[in-house]
């Protein structure tokens, strides 16, 4: 029974990573029809963030704050995955619209250089590059009305990437020179340490449970509650599900879809940093960890529904509690006497890849008898 | 008065078909003007090519003395051209309250700084006031429609683009709807661009278009339609 427990609270914690990171694939193929094949190398952003803010908040003037750096790096991971999303989205996958399969490729290409771009690049500089492009993007967001529309806005836009540039480069610079170990290029994996409060145990009623899995479960709560929040009450909000629902008549009623795709994918995006937090938290971190978790999120989304909130919470969280059952084996140790046939199958699928098949086997399976997901869509608007 | 569209020869092709042919249509503030024509003579191409979904082959679109042919449906609405098309195109599964938000992305500011539904909008249509939230989809075909002329509406257009508003609905909502563009009209002093089939709406204009075959045959003023004008152009 306690291991059953124990099973059933890793997976919700395995869950809640993928609840986040298939939230964030939903939203960006509802509203674009977009499969991003590189959403797990967002993930592994996500999860490199949390390892330079850690090694950031180790240097002697960050030091008291050292126990807040996991928050910080939540908000941290959503800016570098969206920044990284957004470009990702204006420079590849606009040009590539209506053409799924060129999509699929383009993103995977992505995906392959995200994964030799953290091997092969100092974190430093990369941390260098995001912060030149956050200051070019969002700067001349802040110009005034007068001069962005101006026929000079162009030199005021150049002008605004040179100085991110420099800031970029100093900002490098100066991580490499604090931090020796962001300054070298390195493909091991590394390891995030949770700061003193999240280490241990937890006892709740009289069964303990490790504190790093709960404060997962606490960060996708928020993230999924703040990510409602703003889908159902804000004006951006509204304007991603009408984009998402009917693109041609948003366009007509004056939306800039464009806009909408850019915010939408910087967002799903961005999830996906968060639930690179949780990773780096479970496990360690290296340029595959990404790849580890994508299959996962799709077969959410598929289980789930796309734009389908309760299947979405659900399929991740069946899937988080199937992973660790299967996987970890758990099941001949909850139910030790089982049939010698049987038991043997178990311990052939009790490895991670193994336990994958046997999932993707049985969602399959699940989806002959029952094509529209957990929970399909009713009313009027289904059936017409 | 002055002039708040003018097209000029205008052009429209659906790939290799020739589906506009040297179209010229004015209409100016606070007049309602119909276009009629019988079924695929192109009356929606052209609704479309106005507010900009469909690119122009040739000709001109001016809106307030503006060239726009090379705006996007999204600039034009923002510059005060409303759209509401023959399939009403509500947003299913968004409230008739958030429906009717959209309708004033297009006012400065946009829906961000514009939350407040004008109490204009429930005069006109009492019934959206009762439905405010519920799923737009979940409305009658009568419903969506005027909830879709209620969402153009709150963007204060110049120029409303009407696309057959009366189609498949009853006649007493008929009606309803009648009365709102022709009051809306005298109240704003805005111009309509109506499409229609249903001959009481028709008589309401004050000029028509007729259309065959992408290209205008018969203009003039509604006071003259004939009834051998009326049985060659309408579908009725
Ligand atoms: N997407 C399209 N691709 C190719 N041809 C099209 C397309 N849409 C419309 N057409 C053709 O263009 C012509 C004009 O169509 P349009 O919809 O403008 O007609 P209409 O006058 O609005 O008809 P109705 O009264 O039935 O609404 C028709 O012959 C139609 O077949
Ligand atoms: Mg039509």
């Amino acid at each position: 029974m306690e291991l059953l427990l124990d099973s059933i609270f890793n997976g919700i914690a395995i869950g809640s990573v993928l609840l986040v990171a298939a939230l964030g694939l939903a939203i960006v193929f509802g509203l674009m029809g977009v499969i991003n094949l590189a959403h797990g190398e967002l993930m592994m952003l996500g999860a490199y963030t949390t390892y330079v803010t850690q090694l950031i908040f180790k240097l002697p003037i960050l030091k008291p704050f050292y126990n807040w750096y996991v928050i910080i790096s939540i908000f941290l991971a959503f800016i570098v995955s969206g920044v990284v999303g957004i470009i990702l989205e204006k420079t590849i996958i606009r040009k590539l619209y209506g053409s799924p399969l060129e999509t699929l490729l383009a993103t995977w290409g992505v995906s392959l250089i995200l994964q030799q771009f953290v091997r092969s690049v100092p974190l430093s500089y990369g941390s260098g590059l995001i912060i030149s492009l956050l200051i070019g993007m969002v700067l001349p967001l802040f110009f005034p009305t007068k001069i962005k529309e101006s026929i000079k806005f162009k030199y005021y836009k150049l002008a605004s990437w040179s100085f991110a540039t420099l800031i970029g480069i100093l900002s490098a610079e100066l991580i490499s020179s604090l931090i020796s170990k962001l300054g070298r290029a390195s493909s091991r994996n590394v390891d995030v340490t949770a700061p003193a409060w999240m280490r241990g145990q937890i006892e709740i009623l009289g069964n303990t449970f490790p504190k790093t899995r709960l404060m997962i479960i606490i960060i996708t709560l928020i993230s999924v509650i703040a990510i409602i929040c703003f889908l159902n009450q804000s004006a951006w909000g509204i304007r991603i599900r009408a984009v998402t629902q009917n693109r041609q008549m948003c366009d007509c009623l004056g939306i800039s879809t464009e806009k909408v795709d850019v915010i939408t994918f910087g967002i799903g995006s961005g999830l996906a940093g968060v639930a690179g937090v949780a990773v780096s938290l479970l496990g360690s971190v290296g340029p595959n960890v990404g790849g580890n978790y994508i299959v996962g999120c799709f077969m959410v989304v598929v289980l789930g529904g796309v734009g389908n909130l309760l299947g979405t919470i659900f399929a991740s969280f069946g899937i988080g509690i199937m992973t660790d059952l299967i996987g970890a084996g758990r099941l001949l140790n909850i139910w030790p006497n089982m049939p010698l046939s049987l038991s043997n199958t178990i311990n052939f699928f009790a490895t991670t890849s193994m336990a994958r098949v046997m999932i993707f086997a049985l969602i399959v399976i699940f989806l002959q008898f029952k094509p529209s997901g957990l929970f399909p869509q009713k009313g009027r608007m289904v059936e017409s | 008065m002055s002039k708040l569209i003018e097209i000029k020869s205008l052009n429209i092709f659906y790939g290799e078909s020739h589906i506009l042919r040297d179209i010229d249509l004015s209409v100016k503030a606070g007049e309602m003007v119909c276009v009629i024509g019988r079924n695929g003579v192109g009356k929606t191409t052209l609704l479309k090519s106005l507010i900009g979904l469909l690119k122009t082959k040739s000709g001109e679109i001016n809106f307030l003395g503006e060239n726009i042919n090379r705006q996007m449906p999204h600039q034009r609405a923002r510059k005060g051209i409303a759209y509401v098309p023959q399939g009403r195109e509500i947003i299913p599964y968004l409230t008739v309250e958030e429906n009717l938000m959209l309708g004033m992305e297009s006012l400065p500011g946009g829906l961000s700084k514009n939350k407040k539904i004008d109490d204009f909008i429930y005069e006109l249509f009492p019934i959206l006031k009762e439905f405010l939230s519920r799923k737009g989809g979940d409305l009658s075909g009568g419903q969506q429609q005027q909830l879709s002329i209620a969402r153009a509406l709150l963007g204060e257009p110049k120029l409303l683009l009407l696309d057959e508003p009366t189609e498949g609905i009853q006649p007493n909502i008929i009606l309803d709807i009648e009365s709102a563009v022709t009051k809306i009209i005298l109240e704003k002093g805005i111009g309509v661009l109506l499409v229609e089939q249903h001959l009481h709406f028709v008589r309401q204009a004050d000029r028509y278009y007729a259309m065959q075959r992408g290209g205008i045959v018969a203009s003039g003023d509604s006071s003259e339609l004939s009834k051998e004008v009326i049985s060659k152009f309408l579908s009725v």
